[in-house]
């Protein structure tokens, strides 16, 4: 087994210094490094998208990059998304629309939005759903987190 | 007059659940660390059945940072797993023990475990781990024969037969009879959040602590206590966030038992999370069935008699379950329909793969299938349409009670209420079913393969026998609820809160609400069987209303005034003839009560019953066939359910959708498929294919509340399983009707391949 590496993390705008070995996945630096556990691991082989997490603003699956492939780079996760106690509007969007059930794929689906948005906030309903596709809830039917992102790109435009 | 009061029962209040949820504060199983835990993986058999040699740890406990590694010797102190809901016996040599002795049953089985500092450390020595077998024939399929499980056990440990009513006398005078061979595929509940579990033994209390619990807390509890050989105060299980349950989540597991038999004696806190390629192989599969069915009918197509005789692939072991899906299958297998004589036989059979449990509608997904494949059959073979043939056969309104003389999970089955016809007419309307049809017929003259299904079924939720729930307010007018109930993500928090909001005249919004928590709560039932509105839910009602005559009491001594002229609204008692006067706080009250010997302003209640209650539906399905590809389209969908009283319709409306979707996973995508050795082929999200937000359809729900339950005093029957229940009945007919061919789907989930062979045909 090779040694740990030293680097720092930037999640959600502070500083984690960490050591990690080399094979230590992103997600589990998230997680057991810095102890921002609200993103989560459904597979650990890239389908399910619980992991997803935002790097330099793109939507990333955790599980499929190590740690140290990230040093550097600004990296985003639910825990960042809302100001102190005011959700964002995409937050909102899934608590008015009931978008979430146990809640387990929220984040990955949150982060997966808000950085598609970000990027293309004129996105049209059906690359929409193919978007939404890349990731996996097993508990609304997806017919609700469609809703809630609809509703949330369509408030975001007329802001 | 009285001041309008708040209600919130039968209102889509946003969930209190979702706040944490959707801030990254949420707990989930492996959110949960305690200082100095090991981590344990699981070494799992590689063979679908083999003989154990030896077992060769030396390698891997050589490596840095291995603490321990058990094997069968090491757990041969904790008795086999039992079964939680049967009446049948004899079944014991056939439960599943901690890791496996001296054979292996099953790919993923497990045979050692180990305990280490890391989790990646953990899985390094588990592949050091060898396993020296000899192999053996696997039996992988239900329909061959019985074969040896032991010395002079069959690998059939249950034949269920339930029925009533002359079935040859019927057979004998019928004018037609129609069979048909239908089978199910395997598949499961599948949820995001995989299993993970967190055993802990606080020597200074000793207790032993058991973190990641869901489904049925309690009853995992004295199972725990009683297997280790501990004192039941001295063990407690937390549920946290739970990703998901569907049925499979929360049972008693082989690693439910290490996890805690570790923590004791390794006197470290021990946590293992399951992965993905585990839980494809470790968690409960299900619904694999085999059916032979015939119906005997009148020239009218009036059905005389059922006959089913099937084959549950039950896989290598009995779990928690036993035999209650095979069971629940022929006892529901009637559904809807007049059946004056029936006759079920069901073969529990033991195969080399994964266990199986119950997964949402279990038994019900199944013979929903099955029954309405038949009325389907009958109807083509008599030339009736359809619709037409269900409305002879529906047992009326006026027929309610309807009972049954069929049992099962210890009740007997009396369909309590219902309009059949009644919700058959509604969604017709809703549907505009003759338009359908005719822009249908349009596109199929247009050459496309598109088709509709309508399909019929019922649901039983509210299994008994009681609750438990108690609720108190505190000298602040806080209003806490401690149920025995477990949530599953289903909104349990929302739902319970709002009942207790009205019967108690405060805010839902405030109302902090106890599930899963052992060491709060002696009696708990948990979640299943759609059961926990029902029970855990007029178990707080008649808490909550406990309360409130007590405070209204308390109240009118102190404001001087008549207890019938006193309500209470948004937690303070007023004078309903005088609503400005002067009035008195619930926290005032507690405050004054906090002395007394009942301990405050709180109650503690049980809502008992014998009966389970039935909800019913209607499913339809529109679908489009690609001929090239043979992938089958769901354009839209609607799911008619009567649960005579929805507490919160916008999460009625998200279980059922939620359900819809499960139910096209199983019956177009989704199944466990093994080679001719046992060899699973499906244990990653790559083999095994869950429906995404391109295969959704709309999904159209139409709750309708004719038929209140007569069984409690709010009228509510469960909404867990409805969704899923006629998922499979209701594509298979649509895809008959798109192809024209009535009668060629006979086999679930229809995949693309599947397709392609009946497409063949019918170019034959
Ligand atoms: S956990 Fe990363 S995609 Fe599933
Ligand atoms: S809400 Fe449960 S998996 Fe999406």
């Amino acid at each position: 087994m090779s040694g740990k590496h030293d680097l720092v993390l930037s999640v959600n705008g502070r500083d984690y210094a960490v050591q990690v070995e080399p094979r230590r996945t992103l997600v589990d630096a998230i997680r057991e490094d810095c102890g921002l556990t609200g993103t989560h691991i459904g597979c650990e082989h890239g389908v399910c998208g619980a992991c997803t997490v935002l790097v330099d603003g793109a939507p990333v699956r955790s599980c499929l990059m190590f740690a140290v492939q990230a040093a550097g780079k600004a990296i985003r996760t639910v825990e960042g998304l809302a100001t102190g106690d005011e959700l964002s509007v995409l937050q909102r969007a899934f608590m008015e629309h009931h978008g979430l059930q146990c809640g387990f794929c929220t984040p990955g689906f949150l982060m997966l939005v808000t950085g598609v948005l970000e990027r293309e906030p004129d996105i049209g309903d059906e690359e929409l759903i193919d978007v939404l596709a890349s990731n996996l809830c097993r508990c609304t039917g997806y017919q609700n987190i469609i809703k809630a992102v609809r509703a949330a790109a369509q408030e975001l435009r007329t802001k | 007059m009285a001041q309008p009061k708040q209600k919130f029962v039968g209102r889509s209040v946003l969930r209190l659940e979702d706040r944490p949820l959707l801030t990254g504060a949420g707990r989930f199983a492996a959110d949960i660390s305690f200082p100095g835990q090991l981590h344990m993986r699981v070494v799992r058999s590689a063979h679908a059945h083999a003989r154990i040699l030896a077992v060769h740890t030396a390698d891997a406990a050589a490596l840095p940072g291995v603490h321990a590694i058990w094997t069968a010797a090491d757990v041969a102190h904790i008795p086999p797993i039992d079964f939680r809901l049967t009446k049948l016996v004899g079944l014991e040599p056939y439960r599943q023990r901690a890791l496996a002795t001296d054979r292996l049953r099953y790919v993923g089985e497990p045979v050692a475990a180990v305990f280490a500092e890391s989790a990646y450390v953990a899985e390094d020595a588990a592949e050091l781990v060898q396993v020296e077998v000899e192999e053996l024939a696997p039996v992988l399929d239900a329909l061959q024969e019985p074969q040896a499980f032991a010395d002079g056990l069959r690998s059939e440990p249950a034949v269920v037969r339930k029925g009533f009513g002359d079935v040859d006398a019927a057979f004998r005078k019928a004018h037609t009879v129609v069979e048909l061979d239908l089978t199910v595929g395997r598949h499961s509940g599948v949820p995001m959040e995989t299993r993970g579990l967190i055993a802990r033994h606080d020597r200074t209390r000793d207790v032993l602590e058991l973190y990641g619990a869901a489904k049925v807390p309690h009853w995992n509890r004295a199972q725990i206590a009683r297997m280790l050989g501990r004192a039941l105060e001295s063990v407690q299980l937390y549920e946290g966030h739970v990703g998901g349950g569907f049925g499979v989540r929360g049972e008693l597991y082989p690693e439910d038992l290490l996890v805690c038999a570790a923590a004791l004696k390794l006197a470290r806190p021990v946590k293992w999370i399951e992965d993905r390629r585990e839980h494809l192989l470790a968690t409960n599969h299900s619904r694999q069935q085999s059916h032979r069915v015939r119906a005997a009918v009148d020239a009218d197509g009036r059905i005389l008699a059922i006959d089913d005789e099937f084959f549950t692939d039950q896989g290598a072991y009995l779990r928690t379950h036993a035999a209650t899906v095979t069971d629940l299958t022929a006892a529901m297998l009637p559904g809807p329909y007049r059946v004056p004589a029936y006759r079920a036989v069901g073969h529990v059979r033991l195969t080399n793969k994964t266990p199986c449990g119950t997964y949402r509608a279990p038994g019900r997904f199944e013979s929903t299938f099955v029954r309405e494949r038949l009325v389907d059959a009958i109807a083509t073979r008599l030339d009736i349409d359809p619709i037409e043939l269900r409305r002879r056969n529906l047992i009326t309104a006026a027929e309610m009670p309807y009972l049954r003389t069929l049992g099962t999970l210890g009740t007997e089955i009396e369909l309590d209420s219902g309009d059949y016809a009644g919700l058959l007419d509604k969604t017709m309307a809703h549907l505009d079913w003759p338009a359908l049809q005719r822009r249908l017929a349009q596109r199929r003259a247009a050459d496309e393969l598109v088709g509709a299904g309508l399909v019929m079924f019922v649901e039983k939720t509210g299994l008994g026998p009681r609750d438990l729930a108690r609720v108190s307010v505190d000298g602040d007018g806080a209003v806490e609820v401690v149920t025995g109930a477990a949530s599953v993500g289903q909104g349990v928090e929302t739902v319970i809160a709002q009942i207790c909001a009205d019967a108690l005249g405060v805010d839902y919004a405030g109302i902090r609400v106890v599930h899963g928590q052992t060491d709060r709560i002696a009696f708990g039932m948990g979640a299943f069987a759609s059961r926990v509105t029902v029970m855990t839910g007029e178990a707080t009602r008649i808490a909550a209303a406990k309360v409130r005559a007590r405070a209204v009491e308390v109240a009118a001594e102190l404001l001087q005034a008549p207890p019938d002229l006193l309500d209470v609204v948004d937690g303070r008692v007023v004078r309903t003839d005088a609503p400005e006067g002067p009035s008195i706080s619930l926290g005032e009250i507690a405050r004054t009560l906090a002395a007394s010997p009942d301990g405050g302003l709180c109650a503690e209640s049980w809502f008992q019953t014998d009966h389970m209650n039935y909800p019913y539906g209607v499913h339809a399905a529109v679908v489009a066939i690609d001929r090239g590809t043979g992938a089958v389209t769901v354009e839209c969908y609607l799911v008619a359910y009567d649960i005579g009283k929805a507490v919160n319709p916008m999460l009625v409306e998200g279980q059922l959708v939620g359900g819809v979707l499960q139910g096209l996973g199983g019956s177009l995508y989704e199944e466990f498929r093994y080679d001719e050795r046992g060899e699973p082929l499906c244990v990653t999200f790559a083999d095994y294919l869950l429906p995404t937000a391109r295969e959704a359809p709309p999904v159209d729900v139409l709750i309708s509340e004719d038929a209140p339950s007569p069984l409690n005093p709010l009228g509510l029957k469960g909404a867990g399983e409805g969704g899923a229940s006629a998922v499979g009945a209701a594509v298979a007919a649509a895809i008959d009707a798109a192809l024209g061919m009535p009668g060629a789907v006979t086999a679930l989930p229809v995949t693309p391949r599947k397709m392609r062979e009946i497409l063949r045909q019918e170019t034959l």
